[in-house]
């Protein structure tokens, strides 16, 4: 039993870690804040005095915003459907007992090392591309005119290569789920008449209920602030402009760092109801 | 008696050291990869030898990260460099904020007089030079002869564009993956803009007009878009929307382009055996015009300048000189032939036989520079320099939306109107907000 001695001794001990992570968060926080409210334009002369509340008010009365926040929650949705949904698909496939287990599982996983700006100039160029791509080729071998990718079907496309990325981490999570699952259940279920289809539905779903909650809750929160996959293939063009790019193009490109400032405490009031929400939705799996 | 003399020539070779390494001035450079600079680099043996006292210090970036970089630190006063390579965009805004040393002292022998006029016009805010061209570019129309040929008809040296429409559809054969046009479509500032802001100047139009009022709801404007449109799509590659200039460079070179207007320094490439399949098949001519009095050609200069918080101001300056200069024309010439002297800058260079017999394209990019005038870049008249962008800070920003707005409409998902009534409110709203 822990001392109020020990206690003390710890809470010393622990102080230079919790103050450095306090810091580590609170400090951009806090000048993100102070900026916000900052009529400070670097080009211009860099700080112009205080703006109150102008920079919240502009940001979201841009025409650019709600699309923006439309097109952030499309591509985190989409990328969660697709990855969860193949994820288990994937999981169960390599539960199976197959010859090359080892070399199938490390394939699987290997596009989750491919850094985020590689992997989506490999899409761009070598398979999206209309002219030189492998998809365009494929399209004319069968006598039909190639798909502008990146342009006719931008979110789409965006959601294909984020979704392409993150499927070995849902699968990962989801094949550790799938090992544990009761052996003795299933067959008990099987000799009793159950279908496959009742079978995964009754008995498989439910025990990976809470690793889809873990990798919906992970995933969302890197989803989210998505951005080297948009900067590499459309540049916010099309309709694929998010959040976290609207952001960046206010801040960088038009040298406004107040109202990217602001837009960025509305991402974060933004990440956070997406979080309170998951936690109260999904979350409630992680208790039982 | 012996220890002590040892002693006493340790301490004056380490008073020598001390002095040396004081004396020694690190000169940081921030510069764009592209291969004139990374030649530059290379170089920069020569320019150490000739000066010991000089230590050269490179940070070499990707063109948007540079961008970014030295604008932060420039308006942060971060002090992080003392050469930086900047363009004809930021030196007019940055010149007129105090942010640069004025060059105007840099030696006699340096020849200012030799640079060409629209080249130091651009970079020169009331009556100061403020940046060191390292090489000009301006634009001009790239045509493969063979299918020029081929289609029956011939180039002038001075097309409009009815007859660069006229040529593009005559030389576009989409079975053999041949495009008769390719233009840049990809959004941004620095992209399809540059492009449609040069284009549009052509056609009669303009960003603002004396009261900065945005012309987006001109019909100058729409007339310039149909156009642009219309040739795009019925002679332009598949997924032109997302090609900019290196896209574009790269289906030329595998000769999918009949013609392709872009950056002059763009000819050195597709003339270049090695990299083009069509090296041979390459000519050259103005940008189109409309009749109106002027071409749809821009103007742009990489170039050093020096950044008024450098502590090493004489340094710099002396590098600057040396990277610009003749002799380092000369240099690169000895090194690595004429054909891959930084081109654009000087007139003595287009007045260089040697170089002439080199470079097929020279005369051409000389004509094209020629004819560009930032300071008055529209038929009618503009409170703004510059000829593909407008030198205001907010621009960057602005046309990278407006250029978005122009792509979606180039994939087909709006209409040229919606686009121009979208680029009309953008414009509007973001100048209304700087004070304008």
């Amino acid at each position: 039993m822990a001392t109020q001695h020990s206690r003390t001794a710890a809470r010393v001990m622990m102080a230079p870690a919790v103050i450095l992570l306090l810091g580590w968060m609170l400090v951009p926080l806090c000048m993100t804040l102070y900026f916000s409210f900052k009529k400070y334009l670097p080009l211009r002369g860099g700080d112009l005095g205080w703006a109150g509340f102008d920079n919240y008010v502009r940001f979201v009365t841009s025409s650019a915003f709600w699309p923006s926040v439309q097109a952030t929650l499309i591509i985190v949705g989409g990328v969660l459907i697709i990855t969860v949904v193949l994820g288990i698909v994937l999981a169960l496939l390599l539960d199976q007992p197959m010859w090359g287990q080892g070399i199938v599982r490390i394939l699987v996983i290997a596009p989750f090392f491919v850094m985020p700006t590689v992997s989506a100039l490999v899409w761009k160029n070598m398979f999206m591309d209309p002219v030189n791509g492998l998809f365009a080729h494929l399209w004319q071998f069968f006598g039909f005119a190639p798909i502008e990718w990146l342009s006719q079907a931008s979110l789409q496309s965006i959601i294909l290569i984020v979704a392409w990325q993150w499927l070995p981490f849902a699968t990962l999570i989801l094949l550790t789920a799938v090992q544990s699952l009761d052996g003795e259940q299933l067959e008990a279920a099987e000799m009793d008449g159950a279908p496959p289809v009742s079978r995964f539905i009754s008995i498989i779903l439910p025990h990976l209920a809470r690793a889809v909650t873990v990798v919906v809750l992970i995933q969302t929160i890197f989803l989210l602030s998505i951005f080297a996959e948009i900067f590499v293939t459309t540049q916010g063009s099309f309709g694929t402009r998010t959040l976290t790019y609207l952001i960046y193009q206010r801040v960088l490109e038009s040298q406004n760092v107040g109202l990217g400032s602001a837009g960025g405490i509305y991402a974060v009031i933004l990440a956070n109801i997406v979080a309170i929400f998951l936690m109260r939705i999904v979350g409630k799996n992680l208790d039982k | 008696m012996r220890l002590g003399q040892v002693l006493g020539s340790v301490s004056v070779l380490a008073m020598f050291a001390t002095g040396s390494a004081l004396a020694q001035t690190t000169v940081t450079i921030a510069t764009v990869n592209n291969g004139d600079m990374i030649r530059m680099q290379g170089l920069s043996d020569e320019f150490t030898a000739a000066h010991p006292d000089i230590n050269l210090e490179w940070v070499t970036l990707e063109e948007n990260v540079l961008r970014q970089r030295v604008t932060q630190d420039i308006a942060s006063k971060g002090g992080q460099f003392d050469v930086m390579t900047i363009g004809t965009y930021e030196v007019p805004i940055w010149g007129k904020l105090g942010w640069l040393v004025s060059l105007n002292d840099l030696p006699d022998a340096w020849d200012a007089d030799d640079l060409l006029p629209a080249i130091r016009s651009g970079l020169t805010v009331d009556g100061e030079l403020y940046a060191a061209p390292f090489y000009g570019e301006s634009s001009m129309v790239m045509y493969r002869t063979d299918l020029m040929e081929k289609a029956g008809l011939e180039m002038p040296e001075a097309p409009t564009w009815d007859f660069i429409r006229e040529a593009a559809a005559a030389m576009t054969d989409e079975a053999n993956g041949i495009y008769g046009i390719c233009m840049r479509g990809k959004a941004g500032w620095g992209e399809n803009m540059a492009f449609l802001t040069a284009m549009a100047n052509s056609f009669g139009a303009r960003w603002f007009d004396e009261d900065w009022t945005p012309q987006f709801d001109s019909e100058e404007w729409k007339s310039t878009l149909d156009f642009y449109m219309d040739l795009m799509k019925n002679s332009g590659p598949p997924g032109a929307s997302t090609n900019g200039f290196n896209e574009n460079l790269s289906l030329f070179q595998q000769g999918k382009c009949g013609m392709w207007i872009d950056a002059t320094v763009a000819a050195s490439f597709v003339t270049n055996p090695d990299d083009s399949t069509v090296a041979d098949k390459v000519g050259f001519a103005l940008a189109p015009d409309n009749g109106l009095g002027k071409r749809g050609n821009w103007l742009w200069a990489w170039s050093l300048g020096i950044p008024a918080g450098s502590d090493a101001t004489d340094a710099a300056k002396t590098f600057v000189a040396w990277a610009t200069s003749k002799d380092y024309t000369a240099l690169v010439a000895d090194k690595e032939g004429w054909a891959n002297v930084p081109p654009g800058t000087r007139t003595s260079l287009y007045e260089n036989q040697q170089y002439l017999d080199a470079a097929p394209f020279a005369k051409m990019t000389l004509d094209s520079i020629n004819s560009a005038d930032p300071s008055a870049p529209t038929i009618d008249p503009v409170p703004y320099t510059g000829i593909q962008f407008v030198a205001i800070p907010e621009f960057a920003g602005i046309a990278t939306q407006v250029g978005q707005e122009m792509s979606a409409a180039l994939a087909g998902q709006q209409t040229v109107e919606e686009a121009l009534e979208k680029a009309q409110n953008i414009t509007a709203e973001e100048m209304e907000a700087a004070g304008y």
